[in-house]
């Protein structure tokens, strides 16, 4: 089986990818002024060096650098992602209670923007230069410039301020909700001017992408092969022109996929939203080395699957990838 | 006896005229014309790129934009198919009248299977399915092999003519009342192009269609048409039987297309120079490892095996062959752009084996053997400048930019091309002029060697004469060393004073062109010989003088 071989060597690559970014990732983070040791101290307010070099013990920090990289491999390996310098709390226990957040809006974000993001283009592209086409253009490429903050500002402004349609901030209410079906439309609620602030960039990215594509198709010959034989024009759109079109799209969704937990760190800081990209941006602040170390690791690891993904889609999508392997 | 007065006519155009899109090189690309297509035989529509014949097909089939075709008739079967309604229109095409393209690589989906693409017809024409049978029956009858197997493939699997084969059994699902096959063998070797010709003149005969044929090569006319329409700017200037119009042109320019039509006429033998070669090759062997076949198991294709030959100054070798004989990955191995598995190249005046040499070694050297390549279009950069794009070479071997100019001027000069087009971009020439803008490139760095791989082979025949001629009188003139690389016998004996012919790798016959080409010993030699479009019409005088 051809397949089962290619998955399995895919397995094989992924593998040594992340070991190779856990390894560079542990030198980088070092590299950086700053040591955490006297942060923790700063804030504790005990900056003398007897309270240091109780940190460095306690944290491994006073091993050498071989030392402390062989222990954090062999943590990872065995999925333990160390203690936070900061807190104490596991890493893991910090991720996972912060990642299904992330993962509602960008995901919602991504799903929404891969549904109405192509459509949109291969409307536009059907008929270019239309009043309609000139429009969406226009729109896209104001979406595509404006700051993400700047957009989240002003939905902010209009929905929640002005209309005061939809909660400007959070992922719940303050007062709780009662009851499942309450509780996961208050979720909604919170979720819809995240969602879209986000969505409306990954769309703009994508109208484009798909309507310059679409274009480019058009002109191909098999194209007019398909009009030759008397196909419907809707037929002539759909199984021709877009199923072709749609390869450069799928390579580009596989790439943003990969940047779900790392995309919207903006987003989140916007409307205060509880998720992944806050808690790596104060890790850096703090220099809490092992929780830092942990968020990359698992957006490696979201890089390197949906790579895996895309290249199964697209071997599926365009079957000349396989047969010229 | 004129058979179109006889017989009703299937299509009737009248005063036809399709704009050109703005921009183009004149305003209208179809200017006027009248033409009757006959039920049940074979027009050929013959012209040079540009001449309207494409354009007035796609009318017929409904294909131009609307805005476009500013006035005429179309008449099909009682109705105005100008103006007619769109969806009309559509019912029409596929079913009443079916069309093929030049390009079979092109002219398929890529992520299609290729019996789908063939179902679709039955489906969008309202025949109910299954289809399965109905698929490979149809392409059975193109003399396909494994129908069963192929109608699952996708076309990148497909050799060329199987997939003008896959084409045709598209256009034909539905027995079309009418075929318009637009430049059908064009892109495909002349072994092919000879078996796709006979499909689809046995295709005429059982079904009784008509047959529209595009070409700009007589000789495809004189193998299959039965009337020839012949047109220039957009006009028909000609009109008559295949024997009426190449038995005794009326019009000067079908005069000179036929005269343009390559012919398998002996070239003067030429004083052999002897002394030392100026290129020669031993034992090349070149091995790919690919997957072969529709389902096949990964295998090693030996694309060039053990060849070797012998070039010297002032001579043309040709090498021709079917595409996947190897004779462009010989080439390429020869100009180091692919690197050979083992073989010796040895360049008068080098001391070591070409293919040893490591790219140091190499670069002073690789002004010596350049290239020409096939495709006018992909082969020059169309972001820069004609004077950026000849120059290139000059500028990497440290020659100033003033000196550069004055070269390139003399060179443009040199292809018969205006120096002052050094500052247009590719976009601002046509397929011949480019041609030469690539050979003027290929000669900046006053070569030795020029290899020439299929440089003709993308040009209207009128147009291959000319870049002939110039790559003729060039070498004559510069004592060049040429090895030039062709599908098309007619074209080789023009120009190589040596062929060797190739066969799946293999060097099978070498010697003089009189020799090989006229009197030759091998039966895949005499295969290609045979298979020469129109050649019981062409057949030049023995040993009569060239025509230069």
């Amino acid at each position: 089986m051809p397949q089962l071989g290619f998955v399995l060597q895919w397995v094989v690559k992924a593998l040594a990818v992340v070991l190779a970014i856990t390894i560079l990732n542990f030198f980088l983070i070092r590299l950086a002024p700053g040591d955490p040791a006297v942060v923790m101290a700063g804030e504790a307010g005990a900056a003398d060096q007897q309270f240091l070099d109780q940190v460095r013990r306690d944290f491994g920090l006073d091993q050498p650098l071989a030392v402390q990289l062989a222990t954090y491999v062999k943590n990872v390996l065995t999925l333990d992602l160390g203690q936070s310098f900061r807190t104490g709390r596991p890493v893991a226990d910090m991720i996972f209670e912060r990642l299904p957040a992330t993962l509602l809006l960008t995901g919602t974000a991504y799903v929404f923007a891969l549904i109405v993001g192509p459509l949109l283009g291969a409307i536009a592209a059907m008929r270019p230069r239309s009043v309609f086409d000139s429009l969406l253009m226009v729109v896209a490429l104001v979406f595509y410039a404006t700051p993400i903050f700047w957009v989240g500002l002003l939905l902010i402004l209009v929905f929640s301020v002005q209309l005061g349609w939809l909660p400007p901030f959070g992922m719940q209410s303050m007062i709780p909700v009662k009851g499942a079906l309450a509780g996961t439309l208050d979720v909604i609620r919170h979720l819809i001017l995240p969602a879209v602030t986000l969505g409306l960039f990954y769309i703009a990215v994508y109208v484009r992408l798909t309507r310059a594509s679409m274009l480019e198709t058009a002109t191909l010959d098999y194209v007019k092969t398909a009009r030759a034989k008397g196909l419907p024009e809707w037929r002539v759109a759909t199984a021709h022109i877009l199923r072709t079109a749609l390869i450069p799209i799928i390579t580009f969704a596989g790439l943003q996929a990969g940047h779900l937990v790392g995309g919207a760190i903006v987003v989140e800081t916007v409307f205060a939203w509880p998720g992944i990209g806050r808690l790596a941006f104060d890790a850096l602040f703090q220099r809490d080395y092992n929780l830092l170390l942990g968020v990359f690791l698992i957006s490696a690891l979201m890089v390197v699957f949906f790579n895996m993904v895309t290249d199964i889609v697209l071997r599926i999508a365009d079957p000349r990838i396989a047969g010229r392997a | 006896m004129n058979p179109r007065v006889v017989a009703e006519p299937l299509v009737a155009i009248e005063n036809l005229t399709v704009r050109l899109p703005e921009g183009g090189d004149r305003l209208k690309a179809v200017d006027g014309i009248d033409l009757d297509i006959a039920p049940g035989r074979i027009l050929c529509v013959v012209g040079e790129s540009g001449s309207g014949k494409s354009m007035t097909a796609h009318a017929i089939m409904g294909l131009v934009p609307k805005p476009l075709v500013s006035s005429g008739t179309i008449r099909f079967d009682g109705e105005n198919l100008i103006g007619l309604a769109a969806e009309k229109h559509r019912a029409i095409r596929g079913r009443r009248i079916g069309m093929i393209f030049q390009e079979p690589m092109a002219a398929l989906n890529p992520v299609m299977r290729v019996g789908r693409q063939i179902e679709e017809v039955f489906r969008f024409h309202g025949v109910p399915g299954p289809y399965d049978e109905r698929v490979v029956k149809l392409l059975d009858a193109m003399g396909l092999p494994e129908p069963e197997l192929l109608r699952q493939a996708f076309p990148f699997s497909l050799s060329g003519g199987q997939r003008q084969r896959v084409m045709i059994a598209m256009a034909l699902a539905l027995d079309p009342e009418l075929l318009i096959a637009d430049e059908p063998t064009t892109a495909l070797d002349v072994t092919t192009q000879k078996q796709i010709l006979a499909l689809l003149k046995r295709a005429q005969a059982e079904r009784g269609m008509g047959i529209v044929l595009i070409t700009h090569d007589f000789g495809v006319v004189a193998e299959i048409g039965d009337e020839v329409a012949v047109m220039q700017h957009g006009r028909i200037v000609e009109r008559g039987t295949v024997a009426e119009v190449l038995g005794n042109p009326s019009h000067d320019y079908t005069r000179t297309l036929l005269a343009a039509v390559p012919k398998l006429a002996k070239r003067p033998a030429v004083d052999k120079t002897g002394g030392e070669p100026l290129l020669s090759a031993k034992g090349v062997t070149k091995t790919y490892s690919s997957r072969t076949g529709l389902f096949g198991p990964r295998r090693t294709v030996e694309a060039v095996r053990d060849a070797g030959f012998s070039l010297a100054r002032g001579q043309t070798l040709g090498i021709v062959g079917e595409s996947g004989s190897g004779k462009s990955t010989l080439a390429r191995i020869i100009v180091r752009l692919l690197t050979a598995d083992a073989g010796d190249v040895r360049l008068a005046g080098v001391e070591r084996n070409l293919l040893d040499l490591g790219s140091r070694d190499l670069a002073p050297l690789r002004r010596r053997v350049q290239m020409v390549f096939q495709d006018p279009f992909a082969s020059l950069n169309p972001r820069r400048t004609v004077f950026e794009i000849v120059a290139q070479g000059l500028l990497a071997h440290g020659m100033s930019r003033a000196d550069a100019r004055r070269r390139v001027a003399e060179l443009l000069e040199l292809v018969a091309l205006d120096p002052a087009s050094a500052l247009r971009y590719p976009n601002a020439f046509s397929g011949g002029q480019r041609q030469r803008i690539g050979i003027a490139r290929a000669l900046a760095l006053e070569p030795d060697v020029i290899v020439a791989d299929e440089p003709v082979s993308a040009l209207d025949v009128s147009i291959q004469a000319r870049v002939l001629d110039l790559l003729a009188d060039l070498q004559r003139r510069l004592s060049l060393g040429m090895l030039f690389i062709t599908h098309d016998l007619r074209v080789a004996a023009q120009v190589c004073d040596h062929v060797a012919v190739m066969q799946r790798g293999r060097i099978v016959e070498m010697g003089p062109s009189a020799d090989v080409l006229f009197r030759p010993t091998q039966d895949y030699t005499k295969l290609l010989i045979d298979s020469i479009p129109g050649r019981g019409a062409f057949a030049a005088p023995e040993a009569g003088p060239t025509a230069n």
